[in-house]
């Protein structure tokens, strides 16, 4: 109970006041017919819409089983959805009252979460809103996490970029290009790997000769430019599937893909070695070096560890040393 | 400061006045080489050595250059939008500076902008301070008021107090210009 004292008066409110208070509402008789809507509902509809059917502008989508003017009584204190009929596929859902006795049902609407679309269709701006409103700032966030979001995926980019850059640094002899101990390391286990499954590769372990008599005779510039010619060298010989490092002062590995037989191993660093004598420095003709090879075929069950095939070559490689320099040993 | 201020100022000189005179600054100030990012946070003192050195690079007053700054930024359409958001016309969008703060947050919620109040002193003279008297933020307020206000399409005087704790707008004229466009969603993407 209240404190005795009569109701208040019901509040009135002129359709001025009701259309600035709720822009999208609509008021319909007893009958069916429109009595009011407000001025951004009415944008939607290209005729005025009082004094239409409500049925003829309106398609009830929820709930469904209210078929005629008879039934929409029924529809106060109810959440609904509506349709435009003939229009585009938009739902305005909003909330039916009635409207008092023998005046029907009142119904405020809002776009829900199409309000992007209708703002777009239909030319809405900020007066179309009631202050009270939210829309635009639900589209002033929408539109501000799509900035953020472009911005986030750039960052994203450029610290990839800068990832790949560090790393492939990491793994590069800054002299020839080349791989360096880390970068070959890693080629060697991606091989490694592809042995398991069947392919196969050989490991060259190429040593330079003579290089220390050249680098004290011509100069560690010198010295530099037959390290950098032995890189071009080696490279020329290979295909890009193939990985060239610099793993020593003079000491370069290949990891030469595909390959099974030792013959074919010995061919390719016959034309390595050769290639190498025909490199000179630029200070003197004679500034030329020679290499040794050690090379082992990956191609065994189980492939032997990266550690075990690296001892073999080096056993292969002091037996070209022995040898007499200048030539392959094929473990 | 938040990147994002620092990234916009970069972005102001290097547009304004070219890479050279951004790399000069990025030397003086000793800036990161490679710019800043705008969703890092930085050392305030690294912006203050920026406007420092642009200011001196240029012969510009710092708060010049920060009023065309304030310029510049409403200038961007993606901004200006922004912006326009905040109110249907240019006095809808003065009472809708104190809410900016919040807006901001909303946009990046860890961009902290100092609390502004607006007060409406007589007929068409607004003024709008701004918390523990930042003097930049005045200085660049101006020059984003001026630019609003051209885009509102309305005629107003913008000038900070004598010690920049606040900014003055005096409207002469509502609706002065043409106002430009402005639609609460961006076109639909083909």
């Amino acid at each position: 109970m209240m404190d005795g004292s009569p109701p208040p008066e019901p509040l009135r409110l002129g359709g001025a006041e009701v259309a600035r208070l709720m822009p999208m509402h609509l008021w319909i008789d007893a009958r069916g017919v429109i009595r009011a809507a407000g001025p951004t509902l009415a944008k939607l509809w290209p005729e005025p819409l009082a004094g239409l059917d409500f049925f003829e502008v309106f398609e009830l989508r929820k709930p469904q089983d209210v078929a005629g003017a008879g039934d929409l009584a029924a529809l106060a204190g109810h959440r609904i959805l509506l349709g435009l009929r003939g229009g585009d596929s938009q739902t305005l859902r909003g909330i039916a009252v009635g409207a008092g006795p023998g005046q029907g049902i009142f119904i405020n609407l809002s776009f829900g979460l199409s309000v992007a679309e209708a703002v777009r269709s239909y030319r809405l701006s900020h007066a179309d809103f009631a202050p009270t409103d939210l829309t635009v700032e639900l589209l002033y966030l929408s539109e501000v996490k799509g900035a953020v979001m472009d911005e986030l995926a750039a960052l994203n980019t450029r610290l990839g970029e800068a990832q790949r850059r560090a790393e492939a640094q990491a793994m590069t002899d800054p002299l020839t290009g080349l791989a360096n101990r880390r970068g070959f390391e890693r080629a060697l286990a991606r091989m490694r790997a592809e042995a398991h499954r069947g392919g196969s590769f050989a490991l060259l372990h190429i040593d330079l000769d003579h290089f220390k008599a050249v680098n004290d005779t011509y100069g560690h510039a010198a010295g530099d430019e037959i390290l950098s010619g032995v890189a071009g060298c080696i490279r020329a010989e290979l295909r890009a599937q193939d990985v060239t490092a610099r793993i020593g002062g003079d000491e370069f590995v290949a990891l030469v893909a595909g390959v099974k037989e030792a013959q074919t191993v010995q061919k390719l660093a016959d034309r390595i070695i050769a290639r190498i004598e025909g490199f000179a420095a630029a200070p003197s003709d004679e500034a030329r070096v020679s290499a040794s090879i050690g090379a082992v075929l990956s191609r065994r069950d189980p492939v032997p560890d990266a550690d075990a095939l690296l001892a073999e070559a080096d056993t292969a490689l002091y037996a070209a040393k022995r040898a007499g320099r200048g030539r392959c040993v094929v473990a | 400061m938040h990147g994002l201020v620092n990234r916009s100022f970069q972005n102001f000189l290097r547009d304004t006045y070219g890479g050279a005179l951004w790399e000069s600054v990025v030397h003086a100030a000793e800036l990161p080489p490679q710019g800043f990012e705008a969703l890092l946070t930085y050392d305030d003192r690294l912006t203050e050595a920026m406007i420092g050195a642009a200011s001196l690079r240029l012969g510009k007053p710092h708060d010049a250059l920060l009023e065309d700054f304030g310029i510049y930024l409403a200038g961007r359409e993606g901004l200006r939008r922004l912006l326009r958001f905040g109110g249907a016309d240019f006095i809808d969008f003065l009472y809708s500076l104190e809410e900016l703060p919040g807006r901001a947050r909303l946009a990046v919620p860890d961009l902290i902008l100092a609390e502004m109040t607006l007060s409406h002193a007589s007929p068409g003279r607004f003024t709008i301070s701004f918390r523990g008297g930042h003097s930049a933020l005045a200085h660049v307020m101006c020059g984003i008021l001026q630019a609003m206000a051209d885009d509102f399409g309305a005629l107003a005087l913008i000038t900070a107090t004598g010690d920049a704790a606040a900014v003055q707008v005096d409207l002469i004229e509502a609706s002065y210009a043409v106002p430009r466009d402005f639609v609460l969603t961006l076109p639909d993407l083909p």
